[in-house]
């Protein structure tokens, strides 16, 4: 039951229009709402809810009900900017209203302090353009702690001795253990390494309105019908509605911030859903379309005044792209796990977190996980052994066999920011609505790669010493596929070299903010849901203060 | 398990799932939609060699010609033309390798994967995680490879006629139910609960 929601007018200057309604949308949404505001959320996708949600692979998954459609919203992929990019789908987000929080796995991690002052800590990086955040692990240690209370999220305060301080312990307990966990665990004491319960934004119990987890084994990709994942949908959209002051807007695809004659934002320009052009004034715009669809917004907006697109006199929006590098190794166990059943992730360890670059001879560092993400026709049709036959009875045979008794560890590491990698405008590929298209340009730092072959070394090392009978790691490969999107309008305090300080203001201009992954300086090791939805909070506070100090009116 | 462990929605989802499958079962049997009676005779014998029918049920019992027929008339429109020049050529290439053998259905299991062989051209495609792109060539075997592996697989209380009974799932052992409690499996049924790590942890950087 969707909450009755104020319809304002496009006409009427709303307080904030905030675009996007994922993981950080979903919680400025709420935040600034609940401060007393009246705001629109524009949301390109649909409102689907509970309902909408169910287990068909081929609906799901092949014809991207939750996500970017390839064919009405193309892109380009080039790795180099010396190429010339060709179409290929080259990204995946949630295209909902909840984004991707929707149907991600849920892994919830915080950053260590190591994320924010790796720069200083270990100086520049040949070919990376490192740098320190402008705010510290201290700063956003109690917004980490407000996600885990208000949005929801299980663990264990203490398991890890690697985890930063903490000045409360998770709302509720771990998730139940899975067979992959407890071999990924067992194997990891005896290589005397620390497995620990994995944090995740699933509900270990249930909260008003909300189940918690059923084990229904259809997690990443899919969203939840029990409201057990924590998506901005099931709680921070819900919230919001409830101020009576947020109206939420799906189908409404932003492709313009318009500005006036004093270089102030008035609103955002978009297409409902059919095809028509309106316009919803606000006193202030908050953009937190993705670190993809955000930069290619303000590209978008362009104007005499801004001709290089909007807040980008740095020429730094849509660069530094990170996406997380990553590699995995899959075991086959004697007896069947089950893992099919479940969330997708129990235990992880964050023993090479932070490993010395003198001694392993690169930058960065990592988490391992232990999961079965897989469901029934994504494993037959890309999980089995590489030497399995296509087809036939060989084919059914290992099939049959496996998919009850398989693992994977998955390696979560490090990107370091370099400058080619992008996403801008592509010169000739246009989107269904003749908005020119995304283009990726991506090639991994040196560095990315050797992290994800020496954590790939340590994946294969855990499943030998969890007793697996057959196991196999694919080579590491250069990534041309984006799922999270990170640091293409990042924050910082010069703004020669950065899109926004530590406000979430962009340096040119005062009443628009951005708050979503583009804002990382860092990557993070590889799960940044959890700091995106930390920056949300904060950010929420920081516009709240500006705006009761008179700084965004006119 | 608490009564408020389960939220409302639940079981109206399992309600509507349990209703698609009696409807399923009682259904008289389905017409094709985009096949002919002989062309989904074909079908289905190339199914039953990219699935067969072992000691455990194969594409044929699991349904899985209904399956491409109703893709063929909905999500997979885009593969008519694939499947409607797919057949002819089939048959061709029956009669270069067989000569005598009038059509795929007739031929041996074994001159049959004879056949199916020379047409996989064994792409690297299909390997990857999802959502990953897929390079798979748009080749008529490699299509019905991907889409009989999914007939066979796909949520048996969806729309898509796939996967009849549940058939496929019991073959790869999953249980035909959406909630689940743990214990999971072999390794965690024992599972002592959690055990801190030992303390003389110095959070050494390797």
């Amino acid at each position: 039951m969707k909450p009755e929601q104020p319809k304002y007018k496009t006409s009427e200057e709303v307080d904030f229009v905030i675009i996007g309604s994922g993981a950080a949308g979903g919680i400025l949404a709420k935040e600034l709402s609940g401060n007393g505001y009246r705001v629109v959320v524009l949301e390109q996708g649909p409102y689907l809810t509970e309902k909408d949600f169910v287990h068909d692979e081929i609906k799901v998954l092949n014809q991207d009900l939750l996500t970017n459609h390839p064919e009405l919203q193309p892109n380009t992929f080039r790795k180099t900017p010396d190429e010339k990019a060709k179409p290929q789908r080259a990204l995946v987000y949630g295209r909902l209203v909840g984004g991707t929080s929707v149907h991600f796995t849920a892994n919830f991690w915080r950053f260590h302090e190591i994320d924010f002052t790796e720069h200083t800590r270990f100086g520049p990086a040949a070919s990376a353009a490192m740098a320190d955040w402008p705010i510290t692990y201290a700063d956003l240690e109690p917004y980490y702690t407000k996600v885990e209370w208000e949005i929801g999220v299980s663990g264990q305060a203490g398991a890890s001795p690697f985890d930063p301080p903490r000045s409360k312990p998770y709302p509720m307990p771990p998730l139940p253990v899975k067979s992959g966990g407890v071999l990924f665990e067992r194997a990891a004491r005896k290589l005397g390494w620390h497995p620990f319960p994995a944090p995740m934004a699933i509900l270990s119990q249930p909260r008003p309105g909300r189940s918690a987890c059923v084990n229904c084994g259809f997690c990443l990709g899919f969203g939840c019908e029990v409201g057990a994942k924590s998506s901005s949908l099931a709680t921070a959209i819900r919230m919001a509605e409830k101020t009576g002051r947020c109206e939420i807007r799906p189908n409404s695809y932003v492709h313009r911030i318009e500005v006036d004659a004093n270089g102030r934002a008035t609103g955002a320009v978009y297409f409902d859903e059919k095809r028509n052009v309106q316009r919803q004034k606000a006193k202030a715009v908050v953009v937190c379309a993705n670190g993809a669809e955000t930069p290619r917004l303000l590209l978008l907006s362009a104007n005499k005044q801004f001709p290089n697109g909007l807040a980008n006199s740095s020429g730094m929006v849509g660069k530094h792209l990170m996406l997380n590098s990553g590699a995995i190794a899959t075991g086959v166990f004697e007896h069947p796990l089950n893992d099919y059943k479940g969330f997708a992730v129990s235990r992880i360890l964050h023993d090479f977190y932070e490993l010395d670059p003198e001694k392993v001879g690169f930058r960065g560092g990592g988490g391992l996980d232990a999961r079965f993400d897989l469901t029934p026709i994504s494993m037959a049709l890309g999980s089995l052994p590489p030497d399995t036959p296509r087809w036939g009875k060989g084919f059914k045979d290992v099939l049959s066999h496996n998919f009850t008794r398989t693992v994977e560890i998955f390696c979560h590491g490090t990107s370091l920011p370099v400058e080619n990698n992008s996403f801008s405008l592509d010169p000739d590929l246009k989107d269904a609505w003749g908005l020119p298209a995304l283009r990726m340009t991506y090639k991994d730092h040196p560095d990315d790669l050797k992290l994800c072959t020496w954590l790939s070394a340590r994946a294969t090392e855990l499943l030998d010493a969890a007793g697996a009978q057959k196991m196999w790691a694919p080579p590491v490969q250069e990534q041309q596929f984006a799922v999270h999107l990170l640091g293409t309008c990042r924050m910082g305090k010069d703004p020669k070299s950065s899109v926004i300080n530590s406000d979430h203001q962009t340096h040119d201009v005062k009443n628009l903010f951005l708050c979503d992954g583009s804002s990382l300086v860092t990557s993070g090791r590889g799960q940044p849901t959890m700091t995106i939805e930390a920056l949300a909070f904060r950010a929420a506070d920081r516009i709240t203060a500006l705006a009761k100090r008179g700084d965004l009116s006119a | 398990m608490s009564a408020a462990w389960v939220s409302t929605h639940w079981p109206a989802m399992l309600s509507a799932a349990t209703h698609a499958r009696q409807a399923a079962k009682s259904a008289v049997p389905p017409k094709f939609e985009f096949f002919s009676p002989e062309q989904a005779v074909e079908i289905e014998a190339v199914s039953a060699r990219i699935i067969p029918t072992t000691d455990t049920p194969g594409a044929r019992e699991a349904g899985v010609v209904f399956f491409i027929d109703r893709a063929l008339v909905t999500f997979g429109k885009a593969n008519q033309k694939l499947y409607a020049e797919g057949l002819p050529g089939l048959q061709a290439r029956v009669h270069e390798m067989f000569p005598g053998t009038e059509k795929f259905s007739a031929a041996t299991s074994e001159q049959q994967d004879d056949i199916l062989e020379s047409l996989d051209e064994r792409h690297a495609g299909g390997r990857g995680r999802p959502f990953r792109p897929s390079s798979a060539a748009q080749t008529f075997f490699e299509t019905i490879r991907v889409d009989t592996i999914s007939g066979f697989l796909i949520d048996p209380a969806s729309d898509k006629r796939g996967n009849r009974d549940g058939v496929g799932w019991k073959v790869i052992g999953r249980d035909d139910a959406h909630m689940f409690q743990p214990p999971f499996g072999y390794y965690d049924k024992d599972y002592p609960g959690w055990q801190p790590n030992p303390t003389d942890a110095d959070k050494t950087k390797s």
